[in-house]
C-alpha cells in the first residue's frame, strides 16, 4: 500500500476573526480564498456574503448599515443605498439581483467561514 | 403693419401688472409702449414698505425684475409726472417737457394719503405713509424723537402705527370711529384686536375726532381733540385714508365720480373709450378700491380689452388676511352681514384673544362672509367656501369653534371644493391647476407646489390649503404621505428630537426601545445618530453609535465611487499658511493622494484606502489641520473673501468674522449639510447669499441672510437682519442653527425647511429675535452645550486603539485591496473604470 494521504485537504473554512472584533449590528470584511467576504453581526445572527455591491462595482457592503426590513436582516451598500437580505443576498429592491453567500459559524468565540459560496440557490445573477 | 402709441400714467403696483400682462399675452408688439413713473424708482411692493424697515432695501421690494423693461422695449421716464393729457391731439406732457403721442392712454394713477383739514398739520414732524421716500423721511424724524401718533386706526394706520414701533418709538393710534379697523370688522372682531394691540405696547384711542396740532417752533408738540382731551407726540403720521389722484383726467373733462376717481365701464374704459383707468385713480361701480386685489383684476381686465379679449370686471372680492404686529385679521366676502335674511355665527374668546365670527345665508345653505381675528389660519378654507358656495355642514359653528381633541370634528376637506375654486387668491390660481401640477408632476412637498404654480407665494395664507392638496393628491395616487421616519419610528423627526432632549435619551437601542420596533434600518440610523449627536455630542465612533454612522461618519471620511475615501482636512474661513500648504502637499506626495481644491476654499486629498486614513491623519494633525466634517452632514465652510484687511473696497474684517463662526461651529451635526460664508462688502465675493447661512458686511457691522442654496435647486437666503454686531450675529445664528436642527425633516436642506414655514422669513423673525415662542433661552443653551464639547474627531480617534483598529480593509490580513486600481492622469492618477479591472470581477456579479 502506498501512502496517498500525506497532502491534507485544505480545510473547507477558515478562522478570520474574532467575534469580539466586530461591533454587533456592523460588518468587517474579510479574504477568503481570494475572495472578499463581508461577515456581518445583526443581534445574534452572524452572516457572510459577498462584499461585491453589484450596483456601484465596488468591494463595499461590509461598510453598508445594518438593520432588517419587517423583520428580514439585512444590509445597504454605502454607496447607492440598495439593500440586501443578509440570509440570502437577494436585493430587497431588484428581485433580478442577488449576492452570493457563504456559510459562517462561531467556535470558541472565533468567526469560521467556508472557503466556497453557498449552492443551490445561489445561481447568483 | 404699423405699431400704435400706448402710454401708461403710473409705474405703481398696477401700472406695472398692466405692463407684465401686456409683455405676457404675446401682443406687445403690436404697440410702442411708453411709461411715466412720477417716482424715481420703478414699481415697487407697496404693501410690504414696512420690510423696508425689517432691512429691505428698495431694491428687494421691487417688482421688476432688472432689464426687464429694457429688453421688452418698454421706454421709461423716471421721475417724471405727467402733467396733462391733450385729448384733442392725443398727447401727454410731462413736467420735464416732454410730448408724447398716444393711440391708448391707461391711467394708473394711484391715489394719495388724505390728509384731513386739521389746524397745525403743516408742523415739522407730519407725515404721510406711501411711499420710500414718506418711511425714509419717518426713519430720519424719529431718530431724533420719542413718541409718535398715527391718525387713523384703519388697515394702513395699524401698518404705520407697525412701522414707528418697529423704529423704537412710543406708539399711538388714534381713530374717529368707535373701533378699529371699521371698513373691515365688525365690533367683537374691534374689542379683540384693540386689546391684542394694546398687549404690544401701542395706545389705542378710538372715538377720538382730532381737531388741532400745536406746534413749538415749528416741531409739533401736542394734538387736540374735539372732546377738549389732548395728547403730546413728537411726530403725527396722517393715514386717515387714500383719495384718487383724477386730477389728469378732472383737467381734460372726463367724467369723474361723485367721490372722485375715474369713472370705467366694465372693460376699464374712461368716458373717452381711447383713455383707460385702472388701480386705485378708478371708478367703477361707484366706488374706488385701495386694495391691490381690484387694482390686479383691472389690470388684466385692461390687457385683455387692448388686446380684443372678453375679460369684463365683476364684482371685486374685498377680502383681506394680513398680520398686524403679529396679531392675524381676516374679513372676507359679506362680513358685516348686510345681506337681508343672513344670519351670524360668533365665537369670542377674551382670555386667548381670538374672535371669529360667520355670516350664513338664511337658509343656512352657504357661508356669506366672516371675521376672525386672533386666528386667521382657516381664512383660506373659509374663503373658498364663501367663493364656491360649497353647501355648509349642518352646524356651521363647527367651522370656527376651537378644536377639541375628543370630538374629532372636522372641517369639509378642501377635497370637497370644485376644481374651478380659487385657492390662491393673489396669483389667481384654481384648485384644479394646483392639483394638476401635483399629479403631472409628481409633486410632493409645499415648497413644490409653490415653485410650479406660483399658488402661495403671495400673502401665504393659502399655504394649508396647499399642504391638504399634497397629501389628498398623494393619498389618491397611492403614495405614502406620512412624515413618519420609517418602519422602525412611527414618528417625523422632530418628535424624535424633541423626545432625545426631554427624556435625556442617549443612544439608539434606549430609542428605539421605548419608541420604535424591529432593528433599525440605513433611514433611521443616520438621522438618530444626527439627532443623538446634536443634541449630547458624543463621538460617533463611541461603540453605542459607530453601527448607526453612513460609511463616511464611520471613516470620518468621504467614499468614492471605487470604495476609496477622501479627505478634506479644515481650513476656517479658507485661511491657511505656506506651511500648512506644503505639509498638505507632503501628505498627498507620501500616500500618493489625487490633490484637488474644493468648491469651498479647502483641500481635497482623493484615493486613500481605509487603512492609509490614520496615517494620513495623524500626519494632519501634527501639521495643526482638524477634521473638515467633509464626511458629516454638518458645517463644511464658512467661505470668505479677504476683506478690509488687504482689499481696498472692503468695510469689514470678513475673513476674521469667518474663522470665528466656523470655529463656533464646526462640528455641529445637522439634518443636512451647513454651508456659510461671509462677504467683507456688498460686491459679495464669497457668494454668501447662496449659503444656509451668509454674512454680507455693512459700514455699520453685518447683514445676516438665511436659508439660501446653491446645488441642485439654487435659491437666493432670505435677509434677515441687518447691521448687526458680531455678538448679536452670532446669537441670531445660535437660535437659528438649532431651532433649524430640531424642526427640519431628515436630510432636509435650510431652503426646504424654509420654503415649508408658514410665515417665511416674518415668522423666522419673530421666533427667533421677538423669542415669540419662549425657546431662544433653550436654543443657545443648546447650542453653547454642543460649541464647548467640541473635539476634533479624527484627533480623538487617532488617541483610541479601539476606534483605530477598525480603519482596516480585511479583517484578516494587512494586505491593500487589490480591487484598488490607479491609472495616470495629467500628472496625477484616476481610480481605474470598470472596464479596465474588469479581470477583478467575481464571477457570480456579471
Amino acid at each position: 500500500m502506498t501512502a496517498i494521504a500525506f497532502q491534507p485537504e485544505p480545510p473547507e473554512e477558515e478562522d478570520v476573526c474574532a467575534l469580539d472584533d466586530i461591533v454587533p449590528w456592523t460588518g468587517v470584511c474579510a479574504m477568503v480564498a481570494g475572495q472578499q467576504v463581508a461577515i456581518v453581526r445583526a443581534g445574534d445572527g452572524l452572516f457572510a456574503l459577498g462584499n461585491f455591491d453589484p450596483f456601484s462595482k465596488a468591494f463595499v457592503l461590509s461598510r453598508g448599515i445594518v438593520g432588517d426590513k419587517g423583520g428580514i436582516p439585512k444590509i445597504a451598500s454605502p454607496i447607492y443605498k440598495q439593500t440586501f437580505d443578509l440570509r440570502t443576498g437577494q436585493c430587497l429592491e431588484d428581485p433580478r439581483v442577488r449576492v452570493p453567500t457563504y456559510e459562517v459559524r462561531v467556535e470558541r468565540g472565533r468567526v469560521l467561514v467556508h472557503r466556497e459560496p453557498r449552492r443551490g440557490d445561489d445561481d447568483g445573477a | 403693419m404699423t405699431k400704435r402709441d400706448l402710454v401708461v400714467v403710473g409705474n405703481g403696483m398696477v401700472g406695472h401688472r398692466f405692463l407684465e400682462l401686456l409683455l405676457d399675452s404675446g401682443r406687445a408688439g403690436d404697440w410702442n409702449i411708453t411709461t411715466f413713473a412720477e417716482e424715481a424708482r420703478l414699481a415697487y411692493d407697496r404693501v410690504n414698505l414696512t420690510g423696508f424697515l425689517g432691512g429691505k432695501t428698495s431694491g428687494e421690494l421691487s417688482l421688476v425684475a432688472p432689464g426687464r423693461y429694457e429688453d421688452a422695449g418698454v421706454t421709461v421716464h423716471l421721475g417724471d409726472r405727467v402733467t396733462s393729457i391733450d385729448r384733442h391731439h392725443k398727447q401727454v406732457r410731462s413736467e420735464r417737457g416732454r410730448s408724447i403721442p398716444y393711440d391708448v392712454l391707461v391711467l394708473a394713477t394711484g391715489s394719495a394719503p388724505l390728509v384731513p383739514p386739521i389746524d397745525g398739520r403743516e408742523a415739522q414732524g407730519c407725515f404721510v405713509y406711501r411711499t420710500v421716500e414718506d418711511l425714509e423721511a419717518i426713519r430720519a424724524w424719529a431718530e431724533q424723537v420719542e413718541t409718535g401718533v398715527v391718525i387713523g386706526g384703519g388697515l394702513l394706520g395699524l401698518e404705520a402705527a407697525h412701522a414707528l414701533t418697529r423704529l423704537g418709538l412710543e406708539t399711538h393710534v388714534v381713530e374717529f370711529a368707535p373701533r378699529l379697523m371699521s371698513m373691515q370688522i365688525d365690533e367683537g372682531g374691534g374689542e379683540i384686536l384693540r386689546s391684542k394691540i394694546e398687549a404690544l405696547g401701542i395706545s389705542v384711542h378710538t372715538g377720538k375726532k382730532t381737531t388741532r396740532i400745536a406746534s413749538e417752533n415749528g416741531r409739533v408738540t401736542e394734538i387736540h381733540f374735539a372732546d377738549g382731551g389732548a395728547l403730546g407726540t413728537q411726530m403725527v403720521v396722517f393715514s386717515a385714508g387714500i383719495s384718487a389722484r383724477d386730477e389728469l383726467a378732472r383737467e381734460c373733462g372726463l367724467a369723474i365720480g361723485e367721490r372722485g376717481g375715474v369713472v370705467i365701464d366694465d372693460h376699464c374704459r374712461t368716458s373717452d373709450p381711447d383713455i383707460l383707468a385702472i388701480g386705485e385713480c378708478a371708478q367703477y361701480r361707484e366706488r374706488t378700491y385701495g386694495l391691490v386685489g381690484p387694482g390686479y383684476q383691472m389690470a388684466r381686465t385692461a390687457v385683455s380689452t387692448l388686446t380684443g379679449g372678453e375679460d369684463r370686471l365683476g364684482m371685486f372680492d374685498m377680502s383681506t388676511k394680513l398680520k398686524l404686529l403679529g396679531v392675524e385679521v381676516a374679513s372676507f366676502g359679506d362680513a358685516q352681514a348686510t345681506q337681508p335674511g343672513s344670519r351670524v355665527v360668533a365665537f369670542t374668546d377674551s382670555v386667548g384673544g381670538i374672535y371669529k365670527k360667520l355670516v350664513v345665508s338664511a337658509d343656512r345653505q352657504r357661508l356669506l362672509g366672516g371675521v376672525l381675528v386672533g386666528e386667521a389660519s382657516s381664512y383660506g378654507h373659509l374663503l373658498s367656501l364663501t367663493q364656491s358656495r360649497t353647501p355648509l355642514p349642518a352646524r356651521p359653528e363647527q367651522l370656527i369653534l376651537p378644536r377639541l381633541q375628543s370630538d374629532g370634528a372636522t372641517l369639509p376637506g378642501v377635497e370637497a371644493l370644485p376644481d374651478t375654486s380659487t385657492i390662491c387668491t393673489c396669483q389667481n390660481v384654481s384648485k384644479g391647476i394646483i392639483c394638476r401640477a401635483i399629479r403631472t408632476q409628481e409633486l410632493t412637498s409645499v415648497g413644490a407646489v409653490k415653485s410650479a404654480t406660483t399658488a402661495g407665494t403671495g400673502c401665504g395664507s393659502c399655504v394649508p390649503l396647499l399642504g391638504e392638496l399634497v397629501t389628498g393628491e398623494m393619498k389618491r395616487a397611492g403614495k405614502a404621505v406620512s412624515n413618519h421616519l420609517c418602519e422602525h419610528f412611527p414618528r417625523s423627526r422632530q418628535e424624535l428630537h424633541h423626545l432625545v432632549r426631554v427624556h435625556g435619551i442617549r443612544s439608539f437601542d434606549a430609542l428605539l426601545a421605548s419608541h420604535g420596533r424591529g432593528a433599525g434600518c440605513e433611514i433611521c440610523k443616520p438621522a438618530v445618530a444626527s439627532i443623538l449627536s446634536s443634541t449630547w455630542n458624543e463621538h460617533v465612533l463611541d461603540d453605542q453609535h459607530v453601527g448607526l454612522q453612513d460609511t463616511n461618519d464611520r471613516f470620518l471620511a468621504n467614499i468614492q465611487r471605487d470604495g476609496s475615501y477622501s479627505v478634506v482636512p479644515r481650513v476656517p474661513g479658507g485661511e491657511i499658511t505656506p506651511d500648512q500648504l506644503i505639509a498638505l502637499g507632503r501628505t498627498a506626495q507620501k500616500f500618493g493622494l489625487y490633490s484637488k481644491i474644493t468648491g469651498a476654499q479647502r483641500v481635497d486629498l482623493f484615493g486613500a484606502r481605509l487603512e492609509q486614513l490614520p496615517g494620513i491623519w495623524r500626519d494632519l494633525i501634527a501639521a495643526g489641520f482638524e477634521s473638515g466634517h467633509a464626511y458629516g452632514k454638518a458645517l463644511r465652510t464658512v467661505k470668505s473673501c479677504v476683506g478690509s484687511t488687504w482689499c481696498r473696497f472692503g468695510v469689514q474684517d470678513s475673513v476674521s468674522f469667518a474663522i470665528r463662526l466656523e470655529n463656533r461651529y464646526k462640528g455641529l451635526r445637522s439634518p443636512h449639510k451647513l454651508k456659510s460664508a461671509v462677504s467683507g462688502c456688498a460686491r459679495e465675493c464669497a457668494e454668501a447669499q447662496s449659503k444656509d447661512f451668509g454674512v454680507i458686511a455693512t459700514e455699520k457691522g453685518y447683514n445676516l441672510y438665511l436659508c439660501g442654496n446653491g446645488g441642485m435647486k439654487p435659491q437666493h437666503a432670505q435677509l434677515f437682519a441687518t447691521d448687526l454686531d458680531e455678538d448679536t450675529l452670532i446669537r441670531y445664528l445660535d437660535r437659528f442653527l438649532m431651532f433649524y436642527v430640531r424642526t427640519a425633516e431628515r436630510l432636509q436642506r435650510t431652503a426646504g425647511w424654509f420654503n415649508n414655514l408658514e410665515g417665511g422669513i416674518e415668522y423666522l423673525r419673530q421666533v427667533l429675535i421677538e423669542d415669540s415662542l419662549g425657546i431662544c433661552a433653550e436654543l443657545e443653551a443648546d447650542m453653547a452645550r454642543v460649541v464647548d464639547s467640541y473635539r476634533c474627531e479624527w484627533k480623538a480617534a487617532i488617541e483610541d486603539p479601539a476606534k483605530l483598529a477598525r480603519f482596516r480593509t480585511f479583517v484578516n490580513s494587512a494586505e491593500p485591496d487589490p480591487s484598488l486600481v490607479r491609472v495616470p492622469q495629467r500628472a496625477q492618477h484616476r481610480p481605474a473604470t470598470w472596464k479596465e479591472k474588469l479581470h477583478l470581477v467575481p464571477q457570480e456579479a456579471e
